[in-house]
């Protein structure tokens, strides 16, 4: 493997068994991970895009090992590591944090900052003392924009914007190198979204980390990510460089779903209009699962599932319809 | 970046507003603070009256039997051998409060041990856990506690254990149910996440945030406990005399109902006093300890 | 703003006032708008503004226990009314009757309005014979009719289904149909689409526009997003700590903010157009939201402001200025920051 990669899943799944009846029968699974191959390469943040039931955050927390993969391989730096024990991860948690979603929910609210700051510490730093410890949270607060002396205060005590921002500095008091942000600016005002993704630009940068941005929203994966991986129904349709990706969209999903968005400057613009919701994970639509909203669907297209075959360079698309002429929001 | 000291937020802010709140919201829960209030009259009663009072509980004066209560100095009567019921029932007290406190730690260390590993690790440690805490609830506790009691010397030690064993049941499901929700929280994930051993996970992670609840149980189960030791001694099980307790009390008490009837009625009141006391605080707790309010 | 018809909506000189803690905190200060018929305003903040807190004002949902103390005027004129009538006067059996048929709410959580244990059918007939007192069958029939005006697909199956049976994008059309099934003149939406993904989301934002097309409601439509304003929206004003601190048509405010708040909200907003470029940073407006228990002396935004002068800005609130075209600011400095030609007040509707 090229020493330039950091990350790579090849024929990840992730099922989750839908039990039925008092036996506990496994009926069916939910598919949130079917078959998922990618490559992060080491200091580049992919955006990975999608709506709710797409399965964008189990792949983040698949590639934490959150939870073990149902079949396929992670391979983290040169390990495979998707059949470890938690013995064997442990040493692979110092490199690999998560940033999360909700700021209210991901710190413990009965213990002070201080303390939820040097957690990872403990079990990842066994032989660093309390109080060097504390001088590298106190170092880790300040880099994130806060000062040093909250930690001892607890997390009511703080905003939506501040306590993300602990959250950020958690996952960086290990020194990782590789980070999942999942929905991390989802929950944010407007104004404090843009100060958190700045603070995680210049982190970015400064700490060289690699990055999963995981999000729903496109202006935000367009500012911050170098190249964008769109997930319908468990797979990935489409994934290029960004510019690339938004200036010429090769799947009719990423297509209309960069014609959902409601940009202040486009007002009232030509949409290409989706029918109805994704469908159920339990029993995607044969063939390619996106061809049921599809406007372009042919009777070919209920055959078989298409692979993500080269578009241009470093883009990629599933689609039986390479010939397709999709249009982009942004003009070139 | 600028750097941002906290400073209050709209909704949320307010040093350690919540320790305020719950104190404030308890307060204003009148029966609450009622029983709060009876029960710390209890406490030092029983753990000052008897020095005041001018007899003990064990002395004999056959000439003062059945004395009704305001009887010279016995304010609340004499049993049927003299002895003073003022002076017997506070040292009761002192017997059955304490085996209420006790069955309340034990039961709550045991049962919130059992919960959180029971939750914690879910799968056939979860499931065997919880049948077995399925088990013992499906005894009837009145008759396991009888049982267990008819194999052992009644010491106030042996009922503590005893009763204990009846009541931990309760808040290792209150528990189990607690952690299994906050498990699947982001903060737990992170702890996980940043390789956190179970013991951290489960005692610094998931406990602290299960704590309302828990001593909300812990509460009621004093109530319980007082209750049971109460029947127990009243059937004869239970502490012995010449010790007091408020159970034996009431079943010395039997043959005179008609013609001494404050025997049962001191003891009697008492009891219901005592329980409804840490019944109501339960109920104040629960409202002002309410998770929601807790976890934002 | 000269209307030849009384505006359906009219607020004047709202205010909220909290009682927390023994003391009084203001968080609405002197809202005041007009919405006429047909016509939508959106009202945009980011959390805290109060713009949510303005909504429950008027729909009169800011409960006893809140301790809330409203005043001010909600003159609602209904097409089939003569006189308009001010909701904050009426009692509380004449809010209820217009509440729903004359007044309608949607809300971000359409699971929070809808009743789990019922079908949908059943909970949409149940409005309908609560405000028409039709029977039964009409009211299911009627029921069915609205499904497929919202466009729910299979409406007849649809109508047996529980809340819990369809997605969040169905369940905001069965609550949508449910606060159209008496067509309401003013139909209020608390950020309806929040929670939605976008490609519903913008199935949900036609839809509200068809039938607003249709039966010419005006609409109240609450949002932090400038891109879902500029989707719904005819008029757009901005909320900041309690107040409205610019009004006017969405193209001129989206294109052209007056105040410094909207300029420096818009900013922060990453640009599709801009996906993949070398990326600048966003701008940032510093500080934060102040708490309403203490807002700063003069102008609320004046300690974030760049353009904030000593002595000027943080002595007295300033008035909403009426500008050309409909258009108000709250600014101190405006007459330096806005050019002559944009100044030139209009004369002040009554």
């Amino acid at each position: 493997m090229p020493a330039d990669v950091m990350i790579e899943t090849v024929a990840l799944k992730k099922h989750f068994p839908v039990r039925k009846g008092i036996l506990q029968r496994e009926a069916k699974a939910v598919r949130a991970l079917d078959g998922i191959s990618l490559t992060i390469r080491r200091g580049e943040v992919l955006g990975l895009v999608g709506e709710s039931g797409s399965g964008k955050s189990t792949l983040g927390k698949t590639l934490m090992m959150q939870e073990p993969p149902t079949s396929g391989q992670i391979v983290f730096g040169d390990t495979e590591i998707s059949r470890f024990s938690e013995r064997l991860l442990k040493p692979f948690r110092r490199r690999m944090q998560m940033i999360f979603q909700d700021p209210f929910s991901s710190l413990n609210p009965r213990m002070s900052v201080g303390d939820s700051l040097t957690m990872p510490l403990r079990f990842q730093a066994p032989d660093m003392s309390a109080s060097a410890r504390l001088d590298k949270a106190r170092q880790v607060i300040e880099t994130v924009g806060l000062s040093g002396d909250i930690l001892e205060r607890f997390p009511h005590e703080f905003s939506g914007g501040q306590r993300q921002r602990i959250g950020i500095a958690r996952a960086l008091i290990t020194d990782p190198e590789f980070i999942v942000a999942d929905e991390a600016v989802s929950a944010l005002d407007v104004s404090v979204q843009a100060q958190v993704l700045n603070l995680l630009t210049e982190i970015r940068h400064r700490w060289q980390l690699t990055m999963l941005f995981v999000t729903h929203d496109l202006a935000v994966v367009g500012h911050i990510a170098d190249r964008v991986a769109v997930m319908y129904l468990g797979k990935i349709v489409e994934v290029a460089p960004t510019r690339e990706l938004f200036t010429r969209p090769r799947h009719p999903y990423t297509e209309a779903l960069m014609s959902a968005v409601p940009t202040p400057e486009r007002r009232a613009h030509q949409r290409i209009m989706l029918e109805g919701d994704i469908p159920s994970p339990i029993s995607p639509p044969s063939g390619c699962a996106f061809r049921t909203r599809c406007p372009y669907a042919k009777p070919a297209c209920a055959d078989s599932a298409p692979p993500l075959d080269v578009r241009g360079t470093g883009h990629y698309a599933a689609c039986h319809r390479p010939e397709l002429e999709l249009a982009s929001p942004i003009a070139t | 970046m600028t750097t941002m000291t906290a400073a209050g937020d709209a909704a949320h802010t307010r040093h350690h507003w919540w320790q305020h709140r719950t104190l404030s919201r308890f307060l204003r829960h009148r029966l609450a603070a009622t029983g709060l209030a009876i029960i710390l009259m209890l406490t030092l009663a029983c753990l000052l009256g008897p020095h005041l009072l001018p007899y003990d509980e064990l002395t004999v004066d056959l000439r003062a039997r059945f004395s009704p209560p305001l009887t010279q100095d016995h304010y609340l009567g004499t049993d049927p051998l003299g002895r003073d019921i003022a002076a017997r029932l506070l040292m009761a007290g002192r017997i059955s409060l304490l085996v209420g406190f006790s069955v309340m730690l034990i039961s709550t260390v045991f049962g919130t041990l059992i919960g959180v590993v029971a939750g914690y690790f879910r799968g056939w440690v979860g499931s065997v856990l919880m049948r077995i805490v399925d088990a013992f609830l499906a005894f009837p506790s009145i008759f396991l506690v009888l049982v267990l009691s008819a194999f052992v010397e009644p010491s106030p030690f042996m009922i503590t254990v005893i009763i204990a064993l009846t009541c931990w049941m309760e808040i290792a499901r209150i528990v189990e149910a607690e952690i299994l929700s906050l498990r699947e929280r982001d903060f737990t994930i992170a702890a996980r996440l940043s390789g956190a051993s179970a013991r951290w996970i489960m005692f610094r992670e998931l406990v602290p945030n299960a704590m309302g609840p828990i001593i909300v149980a812990a509460t009621l189960t004093i109530a319980n406990a007082i209750l049971l030791e109460a029947y127990i001694s009243f059937l004869g099980y239970g502490i012995q005399p010449p010790l007091p307790s408020w159970g034996n009390m009431l079943n010395s008490a039997q043959q005179y109902l008609a013609d001494a009837p404050w025997l049962a009625i001191v003891p009697g009141i008492t009891i219901t006093l005592a329980v409804s006391s840490f019944n109501f605080i339960g109920d104040g707790l629960r409202d002002a300890l309410d998770s929601r309010s807790n976890l934002p | 703003m000269t209307l030849s018809h009384p505006p359906a909506l009219a607020v004047r000189d709202l205010c909220v006032t909290f009682q927390r803690n023994g003391c009084e905190t203001r968080v609405i200060h002197d809202i005041d708008f007009e919405i006429a018929a047909g016509e939508t305003l959106a009202l945009v903040g980011e959390s805290g503004s109060g713009k949510s807190v303005t909504s429950m004002a008027l729909m009169r949902l800011l409960g006893r226990q809140s301790r809330a103390a409203v005043t001010g005027q909600v003159a609602l004129h209904a097409a089939t009314e003569r006189e308009p009538i001010d909701l904050l006067q009426i009692d509380d059996a004449r809010m209820r009757q217009l509440r729903g048929r004359r007044i309608a709410m949607i809300f971000q959580e359409p699971l929070t309005a809808l009743n789990p244990v019922h079908r949908v059918g059943d909970q949409i007939a149940e409005v309908v014979r609560f405000h028409s007192g039709s029977p039964r069958r009409q009211a299911r029939a009627q029921a069915l009719a609205l499904l497929e005006q919202v466009g729910i697909p299979e409406p007849s199956s649809r109508l047996d289904s529980y809340p819990h049976e369809l997605s969040g994008g169905m369940r905001q059309r069965v609550v949508i149909a449910m606060a159209l099934a008496m067509e309401p003149d003013v139909l209020i939406a608390d950020e309806p689409t929040t929670a939605l993904d976008v490609t519903v989301q913008a199935q949900i934002l036609t839809l509200l526009k068809t039938l607003q097309r249709d039966t010419g409601m005006a609409m109240l439509f609450i949002t932090h997003d400038f891109g879902v304003v500029s989707e719904v929206a005819d008029r757009v004003a901005v909320m900041y700590a309690g107040r409205i601190v610019e009004e006017g048509d969405v193209e001129a405010v989206l294109a052209r903010p007056l105040m410094p708040y909207t300029a420096g909200l818009l900013a922060s907003v990453p640009r599709l157009e801009r996906a993949g470029l070398p990326g600048e940073r966003l701008a940032t407006i510093a500080g934060r939201v102040p708490d309403p228990a203490s807002l700063p002396a003069g102008c609320s935004f004046q300690p974030r402001c760049t353009f904030a002068v000593p002595g000027t800005c943080d002595s007295a609130v300033p008035a909403l200025a009426s500008l050309k075209a409909g258009r108000r600011v709250r600014c101190t400095r405006a007459h330096e920051l806005i050019p002559a030609e944009e100044l030139s007040p209009c004369p002040q509707t009554s």
